[in-house]
């Protein structure tokens, strides 16, 4: 099996290593990028950054053991992540792990036969206001349901356009990889600002009336936080909030659940 | 009214999340229109040293958990060193329960860098890292570009805005690791090796990354800085209370009626959120719930009324924490919720320590076989002699949060464990919490 990796690729390593004062600290980006090449962190992939680093393969590869991100086995087109932290697992997350194991046929940090998506349970994703949540190759696919999430996976496999909901259309999970090197794909600039959860509190303060105090009260600065524009904003985010918080509640109420389900086993979950 | 807050503080402040709702909020030109970039010039007319006491000054205290004065971190750093000083900002935000720090970088990205700015002028650093975790693709693109384009403004860069200031911003992306949110942990990171925490002292301020002089901050606590420096230390001490100023994000999670984000001036209560939030799910009622992340004591009803700012939620046994209030109503099993928490600690302890690392692993074998109804009630004892050995006893913070959970539910709930005893497994069921469960209850009845 030869490596993918050529001198192009070595270049962007180095290109990496030189971000820093100190070349070494580009070795979690340089992993990511191998990933992006490899599909995989390879033992060729941790020969290159040992070399442009002029460190051992075995120093490389202790990091690189370490980090959750990094896989051994290839991963397929579509890392899918199911939250199963306390949280999202009360919500539902127990429960969607389980259908997907069961419709998709894989356990835990497993791939589906035709190598398009990989199926692992994850920790704790940062997105709570959101639970049960999911994530596709690291973008967000929040308040799901064991049938939304079955529809995701079938839509993946499909070849069908997937988009994040609080992000860009879908990449696949090399080209995420490429970004986490620190190569940009231009689609910042991708999905909303925000989610309705992020917009709640935003959105009761402007119904209400509520705001910091103004700076001209307690300083001499100018209170550049307060005038006519912000206030039509906010009136948006009180829209946009609850319009959000009602679009979640009819996907929920159409939604029939499972009930002969139970949650995953621990076991099971491992 | 805040009922605990100084003067006469509106329930919500938005400051943080005031341009979150704007149209393509996280560009420069939006947040130019708010007056973005503004406090740069404040502050390099200013000079580093009032920069540093502008923040002592408004009472700003870390909202990565642990609340350390911001502005006396910064002062730790000995300008006579010769290294190169750094600032890191941690945005691994990776405590369960916690969600703050990724919306505000994903819809404001520049209020980071503009704080990020601020920062490194005070500790007279010219290299700053953003250290985000790997797992946010979205977000890190916004951080990404919102940092292309302060360079390309002249925010970034040589002799910013003419001021003979120079500072160099390198976002970094993390690789998957709890530990790492650990600020001496995310150095080891920052430099390309596994994530395990270092000894200190030396602290960072005197030996951190490249063992030069660092200030590690949290996302939170950076973009807190620019308000500060355009509105004034008395603006943002202002709000909160006597030990406890300014605002922070509150992040409700779990089983209430509108979960999301809630900035607010601290020492607000879980009552008045709850309200605001329109109530605990309907039909049920709030049964337990964490002030700041998984790591910190759990509460329950009894506690609606504590204030959330440091001193209160201190008093009453826990920590104010990341302000992740996890919400969990009735039907959920306690030792099930906190068996999963424990399992996540045994899975992200790096292994440095032994108390930690096999601490976990035990903490989790006897929890496991009580949520079986297998054990005994000796058993309680057991883990609250575990966690005896491993709370102050571990290297970094990690092993104490480990015990928080099982100690505080344990010293609350101590029958609801007996009764999977008595049951010969969990009394619960499960299906009874999920998002869903109430909708198809309430449509089928």
């Amino acid at each position: 099996m030869g490596t993918k990796l050529n001198h192009e690729s070595l270049a962007e390593l180095r290109e990496i290593a030189a971000r820093y004062p100190q070349p070494r600290s580009g070795l979690l980006p340089m992993l990511h990028l191998v990933q992006s090449v490899e599909g995989r962190i390879t033992p060729e992939g941790i020969e290159a950054c040992a070399d442009v680093l002029g460190i051992s393969a075995a120093e490389v590869s202790g990091v690189a053991t370490f980090y959750t991100m990094y896989k051994r086995k290839p991963v397929g087109d579509y890392h899918v992540g199911v939250c199963t932290n306390t949280l999202c697992a009360v919500m539902g997350g127990d429960e969607i792990f389980a259908r997907l194991k069961d419709h998709l046929d894989v356990g835990n940090d497993e791939t589906t036969a035709d190598g398009k998506v990989t199926l692992e349970h994850l920790e704790c994703n940062a997105a709570c206001d959101y639970a049960p949540v999911m994530m596709v190759n690291w973008e967000f696919v929040d308040n799901q349901t064991p049938e939304s999430a079955v529809q995701l996976v079938d839509d993946l496999r499909a070849g069908n356009e997937v988009r994040s909901t609080r992000g860009p259309r879908i990449c696949t999970w090399r080209e995420a990889a490429r970004v986490l090197a620190g190569f940009p794909d231009g689609r910042a600039d991708e999905g909303p600002s925000a989610g309705p959860a992020s917009l709640v509190g935003l959105g009761i303060a402007t119904e209400r009336g509520w705001s910091a105090p103004d700076a001209d009260q307690t300083d001499q600065a100018d209170g550049s936080t307060d005038h006519p524009v912000a206030e039509e904003a906010h009136q948006e985010a009180a829209a946009t909030a609850d319009a959000g918080t009602k679009e979640a509640e009819a996907a929920v109420v159409e939604k029939e659940s499972p009930t002969t389900e139970t949650a995953a086993e621990k076991g099971d979950a491992r | 009214m805040s009922s605990t807050a100084t003067g006469s503080t509106d329930t919500l402040t938005p400051v943080l999340t005031s341009g979150w709702a704007d149209e393509r909020s996280w560009t420069l030109d939006a947040y130019a229109r708010r007056g973005g970039y503004a406090a740069l010039d404040k502050a390099f007319a200013m000079g580093p040293d009032a920069v540093i006491e502008a923040v002592k000054d408004s009472g700003l205290r870390g909202r990565g958990g642990a609340g350390f004065p911001t502005g006396m971190k910064w002062s730790f750093i000995p300008q006579d060193n010769p290294n190169p000083k750094y600032l890191v900002v941690n945005a691994d935000e990776s405590e369960p329960g916690t969600c703050k720090d990724i919306p505000l970088m994903m819809a404001s990205p520049h209020t980071l860098v503009e704080g990020v700015i601020l920062s490194s002028f005070a500790i007279r650093a010219h290299t700053a890292f953003i250290y985000i975790r790997g797992e946010v693709l979205h977000v890190i693109r916004r951080v990404q570009a919102a940092v292309a384009a302060a360079y390309a403004a002249g925010h970034l860069g040589r002799d910013i805005h003419g001021s003979g200031y120079d500072l160099d911003v390198v976002v970094h992306a993390g690789a998957g690791a709890y530990i790492c949110g650990e600020e001496t942990a995310l150095l080891e990171g920052l430099e390309g090796r596994r994530g395990q925490p270092r000894l200190r002292p030396p602290f960072p301020a005197v030996a951190g990354l490249y063992a030069s002089p660092t200030v590690i901050n949290n996302v939170e606590s950076i973009s807190s800085v620019p308000s500060i420096i355009a509105n004034g230390a008395e603006w943002f001490s202002s709000m909160g209370t006597e030990k406890s100023k300014g605002f922070g994000i509150f992040s409700l999670s779990g089983h209430v009626q509108r979960p999301g984000q809630y900035e607010a001036p601290l020492g607000i209560t879980l009552r008045q959120l709850i309200d605001l939030a329109g109530g605990i799910r309907e039909g049920h009622e709030l049964k337990f719930w964490t002030p700041g992340g998984s790591s910190t004591p759990l509460l329950t009803a009894e506690h609606l009324d504590v204030p959330l700012d440091f001193e209160g939620v201190g008093a009453a046994g826990s920590m104010l924490g990341t302000r992740a209030l996890q919400l969990f109503d009735e039907t959920v099993c306690v030792v099930r919720a906190v068996l999963r928490w424990t399992e996540f600690y045994k899975h992200e302890s790096c292994g440095k320590c032994t108390p930690c690392r096999e601490g976990t692993w035990w903490l989790v074998q006897t929890l496991a076989r009580l949520e079986k109804g297998q054990g005994s009630e000796a058993d309680l004892d057991l883990l609250l002699d575990q966690c005896d050995n491993i709370l102050g006893r571990s290297f970094c913070a990690l092993g104490d949060g480990a015990t928080s959970p099982i100690s505080s539910s344990i010293k609350y709930f101590r029958e609801e464990y007996l009764a999977h005893l008595t049951h010969g497994g969990c009394p619960f069921d499960p299906a009874a919490s999920t998002a869903w469960s109430d909708r198809t209850v309430g449509a089928t009845a």
